[in-house]
Parts: C-alpha cells; structure tokens; sequence
C-alpha cells in the first residue's frame, strides 16, 4: 500500500508543478500564505500512515508522516512512554494534527524549555526531494553523527524543502509523577522567579504566567515533586484541571488565546528567558521559563520584527487575519542565501511550498 | 600561465588542490598575521601533522594561528582568494582525523581563541571562544552552581569548537543530550570570510535549522568563531551502581531493562571482561575480574529523586541476574567507579603498544551479539578486542588492541574496525556515534549511504563552501571514491555504486 501512496508522491513531484504538502491540515493557519506564484496542488501525505517500528527500550519510535499524533501517542501511552516535546494540535478537530506536519511545523509544547524542542527528538528520516529521490538521514539510535544532520534541518522547514516519508523520534518515560502549583504574582516577579529556578536543580516541567497567576507543572520521582512542592509553596492544583490546563496551553485553546481583539494578531516572542517584561500590551502570556511570550497587537508586521530584533528574541505572526507576507522573522542577507542556496539542492524545481517558510523560498 | 584551479565542488570526484597558488597566500598570510601568528618552516609544521588519530599524518602548507575573529576572516579571505584549502583545528583531539591536514591546505587553529566572552548567570548561558576546552567553562561557572553537560571523555583538553565540529557526546548524554542539545548560537566564518550567525539567544529562530545543520559538519560547512552555551544547574546529588554480571547476554538485556523500567540513567555504562582486566590492576577501582561484563549505572538529581530511582535500579539489575551489586556509598567511591571506566583508553595503551578506538552505535538489543561477534572477529585476525559501551545509547568504542610495529597489524587491525562498523550499519546502527567520520570512516560512509544521499551531503556542502574549500576529502566521500572502494569490496556479484561511471 505504501509503496503506491509513495509512487503517487513521486508522481506528484515529477509534474514539477507547485505542490503543497499537507497532512491534516491543522496548521494551515500557520506560516507564510500557501500558493504565491501559482496556485498550489495539494501533496496529502495521509495515506501515508503507520507505525513503522516501535521498541519501548530503544526508546526510538518510527512512524509514516501521515500518522496522526493521536494515533500515535496512543500507541506510546500504552507502553508508558512520550513525546516529550508536546506537540501541539491545532484546529477544531484535535484529530487532524499527524506527525508529519508536527516535524515539517517543528513547533513544541509547554515541556519544551526543560525537555528540548522537537527538533531535538529527531533521530533520522526518510524524504522524497524535489527531484522525486527517496533518502534516508540519520537513524534510529540516539547518537549518529555519520554525515550532515539533514533530517533536523527538516524539523521546521515547513514543506518547503521536501517530502517528510518517516521520521524516527525519540521517546522517553512518561514522567512517575506530575503535580501543578498556582502562585499569584505580578510578571516582572514572575520572571525573576523563573529564572532563579530555572538555576537550580528543580524537576519544573513547565511553566505559564497568565494575568498575574504563575502555573508550575512539577515531573519526575514522587519524592523529588513532593520536595519541590514544599520549598516552591502556591496551592495545589487539581490533577484533571492541571491536566487541561497544559493541554489548552499546548494546543492554543486557553482563553488567552481565543479572546482576540478584533483584527489584532496573535504573535509569539521567542526571547531570552531574562528579558524584562516589553511589550507594551494590556496582556501577555509567559512560558517556557520565560523564554516564549505570546501577545496580540495590530502593530504593522515589520515594527514588532524589528522591535524583536532590538532585545534579541524572534517575533512570529503566529494567527493573523491580516496579510500572510512575514510572518516570520526577517533573515540577514548572508542568512538567506545560504537558504536559497540549500532550497534549491533539496527542491531544484522550485515546486514545494512556497512562501510558507519565507517569501523568497 | 593560466593556472587550472578545480574550484567547484561537485559529488563526482574530489578536488587537486595542487596547483593552489602558494606564493600569494604566503604573502598574504604574511600580511595579516602578526610574526609568530603563522608557521611554515617545516618542523614547525610536524606537531599539526597529525590530530588524536595519529595513524593518519599529512605536512601542510602553512598553520595559522589568528588571535582574534577579525584574523579568522583576514586567514579565511587570503585563502578564498588563493584557492587553498582550510582545515580548522580545535584541540586537535579527534579522533577520526578530521583535522589531519591538506597537503596543499592550511591548517587554521583556533587554540588561540580561548577566552570566555560573557557569562549570564541569571539566563544560564555563556558565549564563549572556540579554543575555549570543555571542562573550563563548567570550571568557570561552578560557583554558580551550573556547569556545561556534555562531557566528552578528552574534555580536559578538547575545545568547544572541535565539540561544535563532532557534535560530540560523553557518557551522560543519554540525560542531558549532545552538543547539538546545549548550544543556542554559533557565530560562523564561511569559506568566502563572510559572517553569519546561526540560532540566537533565544530557544527558536526564524527560517531552517541551520544550528543543527552546522553542529556536527566536522568543519566542512565554516569556521565557528563563538559559542553560545547553555548551562545547567549542577545536580544535588549522584550515586553509580556497579554491578556484575557472568553473561554478555544478560548484561545486555539488562541494559534494556532498565530502560523499559521508565528510568533514564544520568550515565550507563557497559565494560566487557578483557576491559575491566586491563584496567583494574591500576586502578584498582574495585571491578569484579571474573565478570563477563559489568555495568555502572548512575542517578542524578536531587536527592530524593536520587534515592528512589537508585532504589528501582537496583531492583531491575537484580532482577536480571546481576551477580554482585554495589552502591557508591560516598563521592569517593562514586569517583572511583568512574576512575575504571575513564582509563579503559590509557589502560589500553598500557597492555598494548597500539589500539585503535571504534565508534559505532547500535540498537540496544543488539549489545550482546556485538560483543559475540567481536569475539569471532577477534579469532578471524588474530587480534584482541577490548569493549567499552556507552550502553545506554548503545555507542560502542571497541578498542582493538594492535602493534603497529607488526608488519600486517595495522592493516589487519582496519579491517577489523570495517567489520564491526559494517555490522553496526546491518544491526540498524551508524558507523560513528560521536567520533565523527573525518578521514578515517570516510569508505564506511559507503555502505551506510547511496549516492543520492552522498549527492545531497554534497549539495549542501557546495550550499555553505561551493569551491570545496573547507576540509575537503572529509566527512563525505565522493562518488568517485565510493565507486573505487566498492570495487574492492564486491558483495554478492553486486557492484556497488554502478551508475558512477569507472575511471
């Protein structure tokens, strides 16, 4: 079945024509407008679908791009383990989301300032380029440093350097213990807390700051959450609430999120962890130990970039109503065109995804 | 005369640097280096021979030794335009040769560049040289409580840019990942002197990965001139089990065990029998002799986390049939434990005049046929074999053990290495963990890649260096190569690479 749905993607490609790849489409939304110089063909990657090989001890999970997440962290809850990155889901059902588009977006979730990003957890992957090649990068071990790591370059590419076939993962224990606290405290205390924790040898998990309320999540041994518990003091939250809670948070369904003022647009801060409270805006969202803040402003696209730039964080018009042009940051000159460069070794024609990552690719 | 410069990086073939105009980049070389900041004579030249892997030496043109970024570039540009080749050197303690000089190339050491920029407590970050070693950062920031996680085995002499260059690892990545896992920004001198930056003091930045793409590309892709670092806060408390087991097979499935157990050790390490008796008569660390194996597993954190995971591996090893068991009792005794395990290399040295050091990794499952096929390999070249794993990851480093002073030893000893990294790439493995290709496995990367994978290694090489400038012959073998190679190495009627037309 998989060699025909693979044969139908090479097809495809050979058309030369532009192609959109997609998996369920939850993240459309997200990046560049689709299409840009012609109108795209979509590249569904769903049929695609499958584990491919899962052993609990390799702690190495291989899975067809196609797969759903849900299907997918199913099969490892099952065996106690996780993708300890959190992948979000976006979209209204939370079913659309596949790994594929997880690993092509290369977004995280609440974990991903103790546990790592996605790209982290990428072992190797098997791709289909622009020239209808099948490759195969990296591999299904932990440490592998045969040859460039061509399968993190593609966690994040949104698309536009090829098709993502299977991708090998990295997975962990699902944590012995969890526990969430609340603490009320202004942002600017906040920050400072987070940071000082963020020093010490704390089991913090995840963290939000949200109109003046700091959520805690606690992972790890029982007695090392209880202790931390202690010495953090805030009030406990109940486990089905916190659950909810961080789920909302990853999947951008938390209040925060959804309350938009008309027009404005939704935009994460990727900055240093100690960057003061900046933005000049009635509310701000913290996570990540401070290192993820999220606003929404109708500032024109190029002023909020710049003033990123200015305190060395990265803005990205993360929902926007407004046109889908930059919503990424700008990239320096030199930057760009060693992208254009390696655009044009994985996609020589020129034919995936087009303006998704960046207008010039 | 029009001089004939093959400056085009292609797949196909690998270039002759031999025509590169000497003269001029002397004369530049001259010009933009302070005295003393640059040698050519040639007994000047013969300590750059060679990096950790010493079986492999080529004499360069020239070794630069800029002081600062500015002198980077000024090496990097006179080199550009000279068409010569640059090999970047950190500490120059690899261990695949990927820092053995080009003939006709200059070596640009960094060891120069050796200063801490910034450290920024509060963020857990430090900005740091290249030529800055591994262990002084986490030296400069223990009165911080934080200390630089990966630990690679030369860390007190290894440089951070050689570590950006592997993507190297150490015995507690298994927890706290590879380099690729704590560094946030890279500033980068390309082939043609132009500066860029990749990743930024942030988690995320806008475009591709080019961060993960450079760390790890073994000096191919550019030349890091500064290193941000994440820093971690050091653990409250650790304690190592050393247990024994009389069977490879159930060590090695012990070592799995713990894993499916819901526990990720701070460090799991694996030591066959020849290994443990080669290092315990000198250091006396306490390992059991008549062992088949022995493993020593570590718990970090804080120190209830420590008691309770210690607790449940101590369970599950004896559950799988662990002879004898010890708990680190006190930091010396933690110390000690790891005192074996570190000296397996100079414990190597100690029994053999020569040893060879592998790099493959593997599957878990596999730990224990590996060791048996070692074993048969052993008798097949008449050659002894020490294991130490990384078993946790399932990263081996065999150490064949070998007298180069032996007329066929060395060869013999090749091809024993070949074998094993062949049946690490059938096991579902890699030819190298952490060591890198370099110049050494440049043949082996043959047999874990096709010519279309080479081709785009290839292409995004030309991408960052499209005159094929930076180490060339490393890393990534031409086609041309692999074709050579494999007609040495027929399989089955099969000819390897037969699309590449033969010279």
């Amino acid at each position: 079945m998989s060699s025909t749905t693979i044969d139908e993607f090479r097809r495809q490609i050979m058309l030369r024509t532009p192609l959109r790849i997609r998996g369920g489409g939850s993240k459309d939304f997200y990046g560049g407008a689709p299409g840009g110089r012609l109108e795209s063909n979509l590249l569904d990657t769903r049929a695609h679908s499958g584990i491919v090989s899962y052993d609990p001890s390799e702690l190495v999970v291989t899975v067809k791009a196609g797969t759903t997440l849900q299907e997918l962290e199913l099969v490892l809850a099952a065996r106690r383990q996780f993708l300890p990155f959190e992948p979000p889901r976006f979209g209204d059902d939370l079913a659309d989301a596949t790994i594929g588009g997880a690993v092509a977006a290369g977004l995280s979730g609440p974990r991903r300032a103790s546990a790592g990003a996605l790209r982290d957890f990428v072992l190797g992957l098997r791709m289909m380029d622009g020239a209808g090649r099948e490759l195969k990068f990296g591999g299904e071990v932990m440490k592998n440093v045969a040859g460039y790591d061509v399968s993190r370059l593609m966690a994040g590419s949104m698309g536009c350097l090829g098709v993502i076939l299977d991708v090998s993962l990295k997975v962990l224990p699902v944590p012995m213990h969890e526990a969430t606290i609340r603490l009320e405290v202004d942002q600017q205390r906040a920050l400072e807390m987070l940071n000082r924790w963020g020093g010490e040898p704390l089991p913090i998990s995840a963290s939000c700051w949200v109109d003046g309320v700091m959520s805690i999540r606690l992972s790890g041994a029982e007695p090392a959450v209880r202790a931390a518990k202690l010495s953090l003091g805030g009030s406990p939250v109940d486990e089905t609430d916190a659950q909810l809670f961080w789920t909302s948070l990853r999947d951008g369904k938390h209040t925060f999120f959804c309350a938009n003022t008309a027009g404005a647009t939704l935009w994460r801060l990727s900055t240093p962890s100690v960057t003061p409270p900046v933005i000049s805006t009635d509310r701000t969202l913290v996570e990540w130990g401070g290192a993820q803040r999220w606003f929404h402003s109708d500032a024109e696209f190029d002023e909020v970039h710049a003033l990123a730039k200015s305190i060395s964080a990265t803005a990205t018009a993360f929902r926007t109503t407004a046109g889908r042009e930059n919503v990424f940051a700008p990239l320096a000159p030199g930057v760009l065109k060693l992208h254009q460069a390696l655009k044009h070794v994985f996609d020589p024609h020129g034919i995936f995804g087009h303006g998704r990552l960046n207008p010039e690719l | 005369m029009q001089r004939s410069l093959n400056l085009v990086h292609t797949a196909n073939s690998d270039q002759d640097f031999a025509n590169a105009d000497r003269a001029t980049l002397l004369a530049k070389l001259d010009a933009v280096l302070p005295e003393g900041a640059w040698l050519h004579v040639k007994e000047d030249l013969l300590p750059y021979e060679c990096d950790g892997l010493s079986a492999y030496r080529r004499v360069p043109l020239a070794v630069a030794l800029p002081e600062n970024e500015a002198q980077v570039v000024a090496v990097m540009r006179a080199c550009y335009e000279a068409g010569v080749p640059v090999v970047a050197r950190g500490a120059g303690t690899g261990l695949s040769g990927g820092a053995m000089p080009h003939e006709h190339g200059v070596v640009l050491s960094l060891a120069k560049l050796k200063r801490i920029l910034r450290v920024d407590r509060n963020a857990r970050t430090a900005v740091v040289q290249p030529g800055v070693r591994n262990l002084a950062i986490s030296e400069a920031v223990t009165q911080y409580g934080l200390y630089y996680a990966p630990d690679p085995s030369s860390q007190i002499a290894c440089s951070i840019g050689g570590n950006v260059a592997e993507n190297s690892g150490g015995v507690h990545c298994l927890k706290y990942g590879l380099t690729l896992h704590n560094v946030l920004r890279v500033r980068v001198v390309l082939a043609n002197s132009e500066i860029v930056e990749f990743g930024s003091d942030a988690l995320d930045t806008a475009g591709l990965d080019l961060l993960a793409l450079f760390i790890g590309s073994e000096g191919m892709l550019g030349v890091a001139t500064e290193i941000t670092v994440k820093l971690t806060p050091k653990p409250q408390a650790a304690q190592c089990i050393l247990a024994s087991f009389d069977d490879v097979r159930r060590a090695g499935d012990a070592v799995a065990a713990v894993i499916a157990a819901g526990i990720i050790p701070a460090g799991l390490e694996m030591m066959d029998q020849p290994a443990v008796r080669a290092v315990e008569p000198f250091v006396k660390a306490g390992y059991d002799i008549n062992a088949a194996a022995i493993l020593l597993c570590e718990s970090d954190g804080t120190k209830e986390e420590v008691a309770d995971e210690i607790a449940r591996m101590k369970a599950v090893l004896e559950g799988n049939g662990a002879t004898e068991l010890r708990v680190s009792q006190s930091e010396a005794e933690r110390m000690l434990f790891w005192a074996g395990r570190k000296a397996a290399f100079p414990a190597a040295g100690r029994v053999s005049p020569d040893y060879y050091c592998m790099d493959g990794t593997i599957p878990k499952r596999r730990l224990a046929d590996m060791l048996i096929a070692i074993t048969g390999m052993e008798k097949k070249y008449g050659l002894r074999c020490m294991n130490v794993f990384h078993a946790g990851d399932g990263n081996l480093h065999p150490l064949i053990l070998y007298d180069a002073n032996v007329p066929g030893e060395l060869a013999r000893t090749e091809a024993f290495g070949a074998d094993i990294l062949k049946l690490s790439v059938d096991f579902g493995g890699t030819i190298t963990g952490e060591h890198g290709v370099g110049f050494e496995k440049i043949d082996a990367m043959c047999g874990q890649f096709v010519s279309d994978e080479l081709t785009m290694f290839h292409g995004v090489k030309a991408a960052f260096d499209p005159r094929g400038l930076l180490n060339p012959g490393k890393a990534v073998p031409s086609l041309h190569r692999c074709a050579e190679f494999g007609r040495m190495h027929v399989h089955g009627g099969q000819t390897a690479f037969p699309e590449i037309e033969r010279l």
